[in-house]
């Protein structure tokens, strides 16, 4: 364990899913120009590791991967406590897969160097594979807890507490380790608009595929096992009957009416 | 490495139950290639169990049974499930998606340098290709994306109950024991602790009546339950009402249960897409929300735009109505 604490958060510039429209034609997703933020989860695990921060004491990095633009999720990291930011892009990058992502990430972090934590959301909202962490993980032989709903560091381990579905673990592992968390871990708090003016002066560190000696071979679409075929909305063909302004008592027999009549329930 | 050098399906989950529906539809992607299909069976004290796997529809069980694999450990079980993969080099290797398995498989994935696809919900094989093809909902549940794995093992995890656990039967088949050398564990578990969870499984309710945010406690569940009860269905919630507020062990949408009920009631839930992706398949929707813009009316084929609190109480009172006569 190195001497103070130093957390590094992987984050992503996601796609704002509950902003994504359809092509009501082709059914395809209009991703061209589509909003992104910062993944929701994604601010839990930066929150959690300033939390450390203020408890413990050290410092927190950050890194993503993504296009020059991603630049505004490390800022708004940086606002909500982050102390540097990294920003690994490089055109070579686009269309990487799970496995090509966490191959560059962890080039990034052993660039970036020591750490004891490494935070990761528990998968982020437009791709959700849950991928990432696990493997930059494997990548650079850490211990890793995934879906952590609380997290405990004293002196050189850290203890967690885990959402497995069906029961909750905890677990204790040696520092350095790798940790998912869960969006219930906390409430990521609002950076303050002194805050944001604050960091979006703080430089961020740029570094693209010859500053990571990563190989090219296994990065972007090239290096990448996974491709897509294709990904289009599922059809919806719903009836859409909406009863509005209308006195609820009237409303409820007319839906339970035509749910008796149309077979759907019945006595 | 050619892919000439890969042959047959594995299927794997710590969960029994998923793995034989893993061997369901593993059974089936096999015969579609010509191939054999094996299960991995971990643990201690496991061995007596491979004649089941083999019942199921495998055609030969690898069984990995030895103290180091007593409870599931990312590490070792990754090295025990890496070394026999790299040693027999299946084609395909499907993984039981519960989170220990969703944990595991991008960590396989890495050691094997292949690709790994999550929650797949429909699989098939391209048989010209004789490649997998892997559906799963992408971009938020917004969509559904059907993937391809270029190097192999194409790896993909598959979230329970997505096939039908199939019907056992009398079978030959072949039970290999294997020698394990697994990697130590690198985390200690201090405690486990079960959640409450209620008998019936929502994923098996023919009628669900599901409350969102707009239920103010968990009390106030009592109006969704007597609708429920009357309908012979059963309640469920949105991610916040379990997760976050612990009023239910487990909830309904993309990173939890996905339903398809015949017929599905949601009361105060706005339908945000994470939500839609869980219960989009249902054959009926019905949907009561006091905003007319909520996004569920869109997904709904019956909607009721008013106060939960009225329209509940009053669709259970019609519904008794209705039904005494």
């Amino acid at each position: 364990m190195i001497g103070i604490m130093h957390s590094i958060v992987c984050i992503k510039y996601a796609l704002d899913v509950a902003e994504l429209k359809i092509d009501p034609a082709t059914r395809a997703p209009v991703l061209a120009g589509a909003t992104r933020k910062v993944s929701d989860i994604d601010k839990n695990a930066i929150e959690e590791a300033v939390r450390i921060k203020e408890k413990v004491g050290g410092k927190v990095s950050v890194v993503t991967m993504g296009s020059p633009e991603a630049k505004k999720a490390i800022t708004e990291a940086i606002a909500m406590g982050a102390d540097e930011g990294y920003l690994v892009t490089d055109p070579s990058f686009d269309q990487s897969d799970t496995m090509a992502t966490s191959y560059v990430l962890a080039a990034a972090i052993k660039k970036i160097g020591d750490f004891n934590l490494i935070l990761c959301g528990e998968a982020t909202i437009d791709g959700y594979t849950a991928q990432v962490g696990p493997s930059v993980a494997e990548r650079l032989n850490l211990p890793q807890i995934t879906y952590a709903r609380r997290i405990v560091v004293e002196g050189d381990s850290v203890t967690a507490e885990r959402d497995l579905t069906e029961n909750y673990e905890t677990t204790k592992a040696k520092m350095p380790a790798l940790i998912t968390v869960t969006k219930e871990i906390n409430e990521p708090r609002l950076p303050t608009l002194m805050s944001i003016m604050k960091a979006s002066k703080k430089e961020i560190k740029v570094w693209g595929a010859a500053d990571l000696g990563v190989a090219k071979e296994k990065v972007g679409a090239a290096g990448s096992s996974i491709q897509v075929l294709k990904a289009l909305a599922p059809e919806m063909k719903r009836k859409g009957v909406v009863l509005k302004d209308m006195p609820a008592k009237e409303a409820a027999m007319e839906l339970a009416k035509t749910l008796v009549k149309e077979g759907i329930v019945k006595g | 490495m050619s892919s000439g050098e890969f042959k047959g399906v594995w299927v794997f989950s710590e969960n029994k139950d998923l793995a034989f529906e893993l061997l369901g539809k593993g059974r089936e992607l096999a015969n579609k290639l010509g191939v054999e299909l094996a299960g991995l069976l971990l643990g201690q004290g496991v061995a007596n169990q491979a004649e089941e796997f083999i019942s199921y529809g495998a055609d030969k069980v690898y069984v990995a049974d030895d103290p180091a694999l007593k409870s599931f450990q990312p590490e070792p079980y990754k090295s025990v499930i890496a070394d026999l993969a790299s040693k027999y080099k299946p084609e395909i290797l499907l993984i039981g998606g519960t989170r220990r398995g969703k944990e595991l498989a991008p960590r396989i994935a890495t050691v094997l340098e292949t690709g790994c696809s999550s929650d797949c919900k429909v699989l098939d094989i391209d048989a010209s290709k004789r490649l997998l093809l892997m559906d799963r909902l992408v971009y938020g549940g917004n969509a559904v994306s059907t993937l391809v794995c270029r190097s192999k093992p194409q790896i993909a995890t598959v979230p329970p109950r997505t096939f039908d656990k199939p019907q056992a039967a009398k079978r030959k088949g072949e039970v290999v024991k294997v020698e394990v050398k697994a990697e130590s564990p690198r985390t200690q578990i201090l405690e486990t602790k079960a959640k409450e969870v209620s008998g019936a499984k929502i994923e098996e309710a023919s009628i669900v009546v599901l409350g969102g945010r707009g239920m103010k406690s968990k009390e106030d569940f009592k109006i969704l339950d007597e609708l429920a009860k009357i309908l012979g269905g059963q309640v469920g919630v949105t991610r916040p009402l379990a997760a976050d507020l612990e009023w239910f062990p487990e909830w309904v949408g993309l990173s939890g249960k996905t339903i398809k009920p015949m017929l599905f009631i949601g009361a105060g839930a706005s339908g945000a897409i994470q939500l839609l992706a869980g219960m989009r398949d249902s054959r009926v929707i019905v949907a009561v929300n006091k905003d007319p813009e909520a996004p569920i009316f869109k997904a709904a084929d019956y909607g009721i735009v008013g106060d939960l609190y009225e329209v509940v109480p009053a669709l259970t009172a019609a519904l008794k109505e209705i039904f005494k006569k």
